[in-house]
């Protein structure tokens, strides 16, 4: 592009500039078909590739701004923390990273906080940006969480949140670790404030930010595919070194696990969150709603699952559509799972209820 | 020569001259019996400069150093710690949703006349016990027995004393099936919302977010050579460097010495631990931090149970906000 702005009027070049992030590859490519997707198509679509409906990650800017109204938010300010509190480095020094990462996500770090309005609705919510040195949960991340959890309690909101981490921030050692308990304060805060804290999980979510806020929702909400654990896979696979079940620790698989309410795909996320945060609003500790009024059948009475409409036989379960295959969780066969497989070797061992009691120990020590 | 340092105590590698010399004085000692001033007078010696290069290796421990004392196989465990200060306790199982962890043991009994219920992790003491124990790596299971516990102890009204020493949560297929990190979330959740005080102990090694599920408390002690992570150095260097191997590198740069982690105001008291480490002298230190324990439950003695959440949610808000 080198030769436009050479030839360019300045005026019409700071035009060009004020557009966000021209992506140095135009093309993207599915990390699931291997087809190529325009960029503008697939910013269009919501980061969702149009063929296989592959989810691809997103920044925090632009999830807050399918999320509010018109794309319209305000940014909460976050108190300033510790820069780097140990000193660290890892060939290069943590600092350096810290700077980079600010440049290139233009965040101040991996969680940005807004408020704003949601079908109307005041809603607080923040992001959490994988880009932003992958998400990581340090000391600035934890006290946005924390002041965006405070700020909900403090406006009376309901509280969002998308989550996407590759866990601790190794470089702020424990004071990263510090952020599970202080960020699970703020969850009870909302708690004791009787707000609805809804959780999005988004690929990928695991270690710390998983075990602490990200699983303390009302209701948690996962995007299809979506990675979800504590421990990766990979850390999984060295210490078992068996093979993992396919689907393992994905959406899919934690919705059939009982573990998150439903997942929805990202074109029905926004609909979903307000319905879901209006109905937890109007409950019977805020009366509000005129029980004499005829019900205003929004969906045409149709009862939702997983952000579709979906017929009366579905409500038992909304793990159990048959129709969406997004929602079909990956099955598990009884081989795969890591009791029986180690019962099959250990044949001396005939009683299957004792020994699934203290399965796997023996694999510990090659840890 | 091997042979006599695993009967007498298993030596970390940097107590190779410490072990010499000790080995040395044990021969002189079976050789020379009655023999004379002239080999009593050497051992007296060689006592005193073993015992100058324990105390001089272990006043300047590196992390790294600490992280093997912290795990070293003879380091009294929780149990030991409940056998000696627990009266009548009686242990208690079970998640009741799917079954018995041992990683985590929990149960109710006195402490200094005063009925507490204590929880922590176990790692075992021989081959047996550590496969039972499942080498203190807690699944699921064992954080939700630890939640019904402490609720069960504030509902009742009694303290928690809880023993943290474990390298993590345990990373396996089922356990992450069955919700690992829900059930330590809640279980950090569950720290935070008691009425009746928490203290937790850094008895061994504080191993992430399976050390937090438990230890986040009123006040948290610490062993003077125990060490607490975001994660076991080896998992740190393997996110940061994908090797390992850099193990050393990673302990040394994470802070996670008691010394280091009193300075960030992580814990709140660092419990001294005898000349060459707990393992050498385990009544010792059980006595030590007892009355370590001891005074801190004090500090909550007329406090109201909204005062004693109160205080926890503050200090942990507080923290790094003055770093």
């Amino acid at each position: 592009m080198n030769w436009i702005n050479n030839v360019v009027r300045p005026k019409i070049r700071s035009f060009l500039a004020t557009k966000r992030e021209v992506p140095d590859n135009l093309w993207v490519k599915c990390p699931e078909t291997g087809q190529m997707v325009f960029y503008k198509d697939l910013e269009a679509n919501q980061f969702v590739i149009p063929g296989s409906n592959y989810h691809m990650r997103m920044g925090a800017q632009q999830r807050l701004a399918a999320l509010f109204d018109d794309g319209v938010y305000e940014r909460v300010s976050v108190a300033g923390v510790a820069q780097d509190p140990l000193k660290f480095r890892d060939g290069r020094r943590y600092i350096d990273r810290l700077k980079d990462a600010k440049t290139a996500t233009e965040l101040e770090d991996a969680v940005l906080v807004a408020e704003g309005k949601l079908d109307g609705l005041e809603v607080v919510a923040a992001a959490q940006d994988f880009r932003f040195m992958a998400g990581s949960l340090g000391m600035a991340a934890g006290e946005a969480v924390v002041t965006g959890m405070l700020r909900a309690v403090e406006r009376k909101a309901p509280f969002i949140l998308f989550a996407a981490s590759g866990g601790a921030r190794m470089q702020e050692g424990i004071m990263s670790l510090m952020q599970m308990p202080r960020t699970t304060i703020g969850v009870q805060k909302l708690r004791d404030a009787k707000l609805p804290y809804i959780v999005v999980l988004t690929d990928p979510t695991t270690g710390g930010v998983t075990a602490s806020y990200a699983m303390l929702g009302d209701v948690h909400i996962a995007e299809p595919g979506a990675l979800i654990c504590f421990a990766g896979p990979r850390v999984i696979q060295q210490t078992i070194r068996e093979q993992l079940p396919e689907g393992f620790q994905r959406s899919e698989y934690l919705l059939a696990h009982g573990m998150i309410d439903m997942v929805v795909h990202r074109h029905k996320l926004r609909e979903t969150l307000s319905r879901v945060a209006s109905m937890l609003m109007n409950g019977e500790s805020l009366p509000k709603g005129d029980l004499m009024r005829p019900a205003k059948r929004m969906n045409g009475g149709k009862p939702h699952a997983n952000g579709h409409a979906v017929d009366g036989q579905l409500i038992e379960s909304a793990a159990r559509s048959a129709e969406q295959g997004v929602l079909d969780a990956e099955p598990v066969s009884e081989h795969e799972r890591f009791d029986t497989a180690r019962l099959e070797r250990d044949k001396s061992v005939r009683d299957i209820e004792t020994v699934t009691a203290k399965p796997a120990s023996k694999d510990a020590p090659r840890n | 020569m091997e042979q006599r340092n695993i009967t007498v105590r298993t030596y970390l590698d940097f107590e190779k001259p410490i072990a010499e010399l000790e080995g040395k004085v044990a021969e002189l000692r079976s050789i020379g019996d009655g023999d004379g001033m002239q080999i009593s007078e050497e051992v007296r010696k060689l006592e005193q400069k073993a015992k100058t290069a324990l105390v001089d290796t272990y006043s300047k421990l590196t992390p790294w150093q600490k992280t093997q004392v912290a795990r070293h196989p003879e380091r009294p465990h929780c149990l030991d710690y409940v056998r000696e200060l627990i009266e009548d306790f009686t242990p208690m199982a079970g998640d009741r949703y799917f079954g018995e962890d041992e990683a985590i043991m929990g149960g109710i009994g006195r402490f200094r006349g005063r009925p507490v219920m204590v929880i922590g992790h176990e790692k075992g003491s021989d081959t047996e016990s550590r496969i039972r124990h499942n080498f203190g790596m807690a699944k699921p299971e064992g954080y939700r027995k630890a939640v019904r516990l402490m609720e069960l102890a504030n509902k009742f009204g009694l303290p928690v004393i809880s023993l943290v020493d474990t390298a993590g949560a345990y990373p396996g297929i089922g356990a992450e099936e069955r919700g690992q990190a829900e059930a330590i979330a809640r279980s950090t959740d569950c720290c935070l919302g008691l009425g009746v005080p928490l203290i937790a102990v850094v008895i061994g090694e504080g191993g992430s977010g399976g050390a937090v599920g438990i230890a986040s408390a009123n006040r948290i002690l610490m062993l003077e050579h125990a060490i607490y992570t975001v994660a076991s150095p080896e998992a740190a260097a393997s996110i940061l460097w994908r090797d390992s191997a850099k193990a050393i590198d990673a302990a040394t740069n994470m802070k996670i010495t008691a010394q280091d982690l009193e300075d960030l105001g992580v814990i709140d008291v660092i419990i001294r631990e005898p000349v060459g480490g707990a393992h050498r002298d385990r009544a010792a230190v059980i006595a030590a931090c007892g009355d370590a324990i001891a005074k801190s439950l004090s500090e909550f003695a007329n406090k109201t149970p909204e005062q004693i959440k109160q205080q926890r949610h503050e200090r942990f808000l507080a923290l790094g906000r003055s770093l």
